[in-house]
Formats: structure tokens, C-alpha cells, sequence
């Protein structure tokens, strides 16, 4: 029996500009099990970036109920929301976003600063994280002293280290080039082996492939399944 | 969390140093100049009072200006005086004009003053060489005279004129001491002067009226009291009539110089803090820019789980350290230019701790002050609208 830990019912986002109501999320349902591999794929401006940003408790969906982990995501105390965050969500960004006067390793120790976790623990769990997305000699690196396929593995550490229950990834490969976004695609299939939870946004059909389950969003509807390039 | 965002912030402030110091430099230059102010003020300050206390601050000067009926003091007022509580000692002044002659030379023009041992006790540096006016010259109406340097070199030219005679007012008198030489800077000319002690000149002379005193408190903490007391002496002395005397005591003369130069230095302490508020707007304008060029960082933290309280505080703390920095860099400027000053000028130079905790405090408070707002701002971005803003 598959653990349930994400669940949208009817999920509506509506953005009001102005006197125009837009409604960018027309009624989403959509369950992810522990253990899966999603991907998210759909064109430009079909609202992808904002179904993540609700999925990552960035932002609180119009009507419709979110539950992740049994608890229901809704307009809470900016401070609750971040607590989730922290604990709940591992970001994985297009462009890396790495603070750029941080080393690699204390990069990947922000998340943890926040979570309240001691220096020495810290630093002991930065350092094996790096290690397992193989960057065990770049720890002192500044981003700007790696590639793009590295910063992006310090990246993806940095969403590891405090074992969110969700991977929540944005075009992950866009801002790299084939070979690197494939090596990148080859350490979430790993990572998927291992049993973490992942979801990736893509509009591209030949990333999306990676996911074990694949759900298309066009223009505010999300169909799962059937796949056709 | 603290250390980490303190790290960070002095990490911020080392990446961007060249603007860090411009901003930095409002803070400095009010944090140096009140410093500065307070310094060179309160070294100031100090250097008069010493000098005032140095004058006495356990006496109580009288000046007599004697009403139609009664000229000045007589020896039984001073009596009365003396029988008060709290007293260790009276040096009565009788002041007047004279003319002094020694084998047949005279000098008109010379000013007599009549004193006692108390004074001399009390005073340093009065003679040059011989001996002063001793209790037993008081008590004996002793014609002994301390004479003045013009006096030496016009009448006792290639003598030594201790152990000779001179006669003041055609009265002989020994010559026991010579007086110090005054320079043009001394507040009495003692080169025409002569001294003989208080009680020959009332005797022998026959000055009728004690023109000022000095009255010596044992208790200065008493000092207040102790000059009321004497106030009613002197009232009850020439029957009331308060414009007959002067009396002043250094103890209040003391606490006046020290009133009067520290409300001073809080007005010049005032004005240079305007400096310190143009200060604050720049570090304020700073951290602004800051905010609005890490939107994406702060974007970022609040994704990974920052709380938007934990953002202000790193704001505030960057803010904060800006201006702890500026402020040490200021004082240590401010204390440096105090120390110029005081050794020109040649007042004394002090630090206190509460000047450095004044530097430190300033410092902070204006981080806090002119930190809060761009902190809050950062705290209250939308992590969205941040983060996409890459
Ligand atoms: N804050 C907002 N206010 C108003 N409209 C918004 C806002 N955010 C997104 N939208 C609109 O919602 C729609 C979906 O946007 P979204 O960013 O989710 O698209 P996307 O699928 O991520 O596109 P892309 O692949 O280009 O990133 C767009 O039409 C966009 O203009
Ligand atoms: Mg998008």
C-alpha cells in the first residue's frame, strides 16, 4: 500500500489584475505517493511555475484543499509557512541559486542554519551529502569556481541534506547543456532509486521521460498519464 | 544563527569595502567628532576645576566692603567666626598703601598687607628665601616684614636685606623673608609689596578693619552649612546690611564650572550628532540598495525555510556591524584628535569608559534606528516576486 503525501483536490488559483480575474489553476487533482518520481510537463505559461509554487508552500492555492504530509496547506502565518518549508520541501532551481560569497559546503548548510541545527552537525551532514552528488573535493569552492553541472549538484545536496519529503525541481536542466542536464537526469534517477519523493517541471517531453509517472498541464488543466510527444 | 549572521554580514561589508566606507564614513565623522567634543570638553573641564580645587576647595573667601558705619571686619568677628564648627583655620588680609625706606632711601607706593601664619600655611611658593610669618609673629604683634623683589634690588643693592632693618610707614621692621618674584601673569604684583603679619598692622599700625579673609573648612562636605553659618556672622556683623561682604564658596564655584561645561558639552555633543542622524540616512540608503539588489538572495532563504523574523535580524545585524565598524574607526579617530587638542592647547586628556560605551552605544543604536526599516522591508518580500527576479 503506497503512502500518500501530497494530495490537491480541486485546486484553483485565480490572479486578479486589476479588474481582470485570471484563473491560472483551473481545478487540479493530484495524489503523489512516497516513492515517486513525478513529472510535471506543459508549454510556456500554462502554469506550471505556479502549480510549484504551491506544491512548495510559496504561495496558497484560491479554493480547492492541499494536504501534504496529512497536513492541510492553507493561508497560514508567513513563519508556519517557512517551518514547512524548511522541513517539508527541497527546492532544486533553473538557475542553481547559489549564494555566490558562500562556499559549496556552506551553501548546502544554509537550509539547516534555519532548521536550527548545531554547527558540527552541520557541517558533518554538508560534507556527506556533497560526497554522494560527488563533490567531495569541490566543498571549498565558491559557485563561481564550478560549473554549471556542479553548481547544480551543490544544488540539488542543498535540497538533500535535510531529508525533505518532497524533491521539488523547476526546469532543473534549462540552464545547462545536454550532456550535463543528461548527467544531472542520471543523479535523480538515482535518487529515485533510493526512494526519494521528486517532482520536476519541465516543458520539455524528452526530460520529462526520466519521471516513473507523468502528468501533462495545459492552460490550467492537469491530465496524468498518457504521453504523446 | 547569531554567529552566522554576523559572518555574513562582515562578509558583505568585506565584498563591497569601497562602498561600505562611504557609508561608513557619516558614522565616523559624528561618531569622531562627539567623541572628540565630549574629550577634549570634559579634559578641559578638568583641567579648570583642578586649578579652581587647587585654590581651595575647603575654603570660603570673604571680601569686605564695609558699610558707612563700619569699614570692615574687627578682630572680633573673626573671633566669632573662628568659635564656628567645622573650622580649621581663618587667614585674615588687611590691605593698604605704604612707603618703605632703608638708610635713607625710600620707596612710596608700595602695597602693605597684613597676614598670618594660616595663610602661609596654606599657600605655596609665597617666598623666595628666609622665613615666613610664624603664630608666635601673630600673637606678638611681631615687626617682622616679608619684602618684595623691587624693594630688594632698589634699597638693598649688594646686600642681603634678611637680618637687616627697613622701616614701612616710619615704623622699623626686621626683614626676615623675600617674597616670590611675580611674573605679569600672577593675579597680585608681590615685587612692591610688603608683608607683616595681620595683628602688627591692626596694633602697631593701627588698621582699624580685617578688608577680606579666607576661611578654611576641615569637613568640605560640610562646606554648604559651614558658609551659612558664617553668612550669619557677617550678616549679624554689620547689622544686616548684606551688601557690606561678599562670600563665596569654591565648593559652589566648583559645582558651577562643572554644571555649566557639561550642559556645554551636551549642547556641542547635540550638534555634532546631526551628523550622526546624516550618518544613519546613509546607512539606511545602504542597506535599501542592499535589499533591493539581494531580493533574489532573500527569495532564496525564505524558500529554503528562513523565517521572515530571522531575515530582519540579518539585516539588522548587517546593519548593526556596518555601524559598530564605522563607530570604533570614529572613535579612535575622535579620541586621536582629543589627544591632539588636549596637548596643544595643554588641558588635561582622560578616557572614560562611559565615552567608549557612549561610541559603542551610538553606533549600535543608529544600525538599529536606520537598520529597521530596509530590514523589515527584506523580511516582508514575497518570496515569489523574489525569486523570480533573478
Ligand atoms: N503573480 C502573478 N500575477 C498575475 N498573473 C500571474 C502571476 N504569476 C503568474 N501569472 C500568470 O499565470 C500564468 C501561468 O504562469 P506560470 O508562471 O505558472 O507559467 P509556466 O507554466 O511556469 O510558464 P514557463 O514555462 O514560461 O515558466 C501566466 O499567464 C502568467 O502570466
Ligand atoms: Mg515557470
Amino acid at each position: 500500500m503506497p503512502e500518500k503525501i501530497l494530495e490537491m483536490k480541486n485546486l484553483i488559483k485565480t490572479y486578479i489584475m486589476g479588474d481582470e480575474e485570471q484563473v491560472v489553476l483551473k481545478g487540479i487533482d493530484l495524489e503523489i505517493n512516497r516513492g515517486d518520481f513525478l513529472s510535471v510537463l506543459g508549454p510556456s505559461g500554462s502554469g506550471k511555475s505556479t502549480l510549484m509554487n504551491i506544491i512548495g508552500c510559496l504561495d496558497v492555492p484560491t479554493s480547492g484543499t492541499y494536504y501534504l504530509s496529512g497536513e492541510l496547506i492553507r493561508d497560514l502565518p508567513e513563519v508556519d509557512l517557512s517551518h514547512i518549508r524548511n522541513r517539508e520541501i527541497g527546492f532544486i532551481f533553473q538557475q542553481f541559486q547559489l549564494l555566490p560569497r558562500l562556499s559549496a559546503q556552506k551553501n548546502v548548510e544554509l537550509p539547516l542554519i534555519y532548521a536550527g541545527v548545531p554547527e558540527k552537525e552541520r557541517q558533518a551532514r554538508s560534507a556527506h551529502i556533497l560526497e554522494r552528488v560527488g563533490l567531495a573535493d569541490k566543498m571549498n569552492n565558491r559557485p563561481n569556481q564550478l560549473s554549471g553541472g556542479q553548481q547544480q549538484r551543490v544544488a540539488i545536496a542543498r535540497a538533500l541534506v535535510t531529508e525533505p519529503t518532497i524533491l521539488l525541481a523547476d526546469e532543473p536542466t534549462g540552464a545547462l547543456d545536454q550532456q550535463t542536464g543528461q548527467q544531472i537526469m542520471a543523479l535523480f534517477k538515482e535518487l529515485y532509486q533510493e526512494g526519494k519523493t521528486i517532482v520536476m517541471i519541465t516543458h520539455d517531453a524528452d526530460v520529462a521521460k526520466n519521471g516513473s509517472r507523468i502528468v501533462r498541464i495545459v492552460d490550467g488543466n492537469l491530465s496524468e498519464g498518457v504521453y504523446n510527444a | 544563527m547569531l554567529k552566522e549572521s554576523i559572518k555574513m554580514a562582515l562578509e558583505n561589508i568585506v565584498s563591497n569595502k569601497m562602498r561600505s566606507f562611504l557609508t561608513m564614513l557619516g558614522i565616523i565623522i559624528g561618531v569622531g567628532s562627539v567623541i572628540a567634543l565630549i574629550t577634549i570638553v570634559s579634559g578641559a573641564t578638568s583641567t579648570v576645576t583642578d586649578q579652581v580645587a587647587s585654590m581651595g576647595a575647603n575654603t570660603v573667601t570673604v571680601q569686605v566692603q564695609g558699610t558707612p558705619l563700619k569699614q570692615g571686619l574687627t578682630q572680633g568677628d573673626v573671633n566669632k567666626i573662628a568659635e564656628l564648627s567645622n573650622i580649621s583655620g581663618i587667614a585674615p588680609t588687611i590691605s593698604g598703601q605704604t612707603s618703605v625706606a632703608f638708610e635713607g632711601n625710600t620707596m612710596d607706593e608700595i602695597t602693605l598687607q597684613g597676614k598670618n601664619d594660616v595663610y602661609f600655611e596654606n599657600t605655596e611658593d609665597v617666598i623666595s628665601s628666609g622665613r615666613i610669618i610664624k603664630s608666635i609673629d601673630t600673637e606678638n604683634e611681631s615687626r617682622v616684614a616679608l619684602i618684595g623683589n623691587d624693594i630688594v634690588n632698589e634699597l638693598y643693592v649688594g646686600k642681603n636685606p634678611i637680618g637687616q632693618e627697613i622701616k614701612i610707614g616710619g615704623i622699623t621692621y626686621n626683614v626676615i623673608g623675600i617674597l616670590q618674584e611675580s611674573d605679569s601673569f600672577s593675579s597680585t604684583d608681590t615685587n612692591s609689596s610688603v608683608i607683616i603679619p595681620y595683628t602688627t598692622a591692626m596694633g602697631v599700625v593701627g588698621a582699624k578693619y580685617i578688608n577680606s579673609m579666607t576661611v578654611y573648612i576641615a569637613d568640605e562636605a560640610l562646606a554648604d552649612t559651614t558658609t551659612r553659618q558664617i553668612e550669619g556672622v557677617l550678616t549679624k556683623a554689620f547689622n544686616g546690611d548684606e551688601d557690606g561682604y561678599t562670600i563665596v564658596n569654591m565648593q559652589s564655584i566648583l559645582e558651577t564650572i562643572e554644571e555649566m561645561t557639561s550642559i556645554l558639552s551636551m549642547m556641542l555633543a547635540g550638534i555634532a550628532s546631526i551628523s550622526l542622524v546624516v550618518g544613519g540616512i546613509g546607512i539606511m540608503n545602504m542597506m535599501l540598495v542592499s535589499v533591493t539588489e539581494r531580493t533574489s538572495e532573500i527569495g532564496l532563504r525564505k524558500a529554503l525555510g528562513a523565517e521572515p523574523k530571522q531575515i530582519q535580524l540579518q539585516f539588522l545585524i548587517e546593519s548593526v556591524v556596518l555601524c559598530l565598524i564605522g563607530g570604533i574607526i570614529g572613535f579612535i579617530l575622535g579620541v586621536s584628535l582629543a589627544w591632539v587638542v588636549a596637548n596643544l592647547i595643554g588641558t588635561s586628556f582622560a578616557l572614560t569608559a562611559s565615552t567608549v560605551l557612549l561610541a559603542i552605544g551610538f553606533s549600535a543604536a543608529i544600525g538599529v534606528v536606520f537598520g529597521f526599516m530596509p530590514a523589515r522591508k527584506a523580511s516582508r518580500l514575497n518570496p515569489i516576486d523574489a525569486l523570480r527576479s533573478v
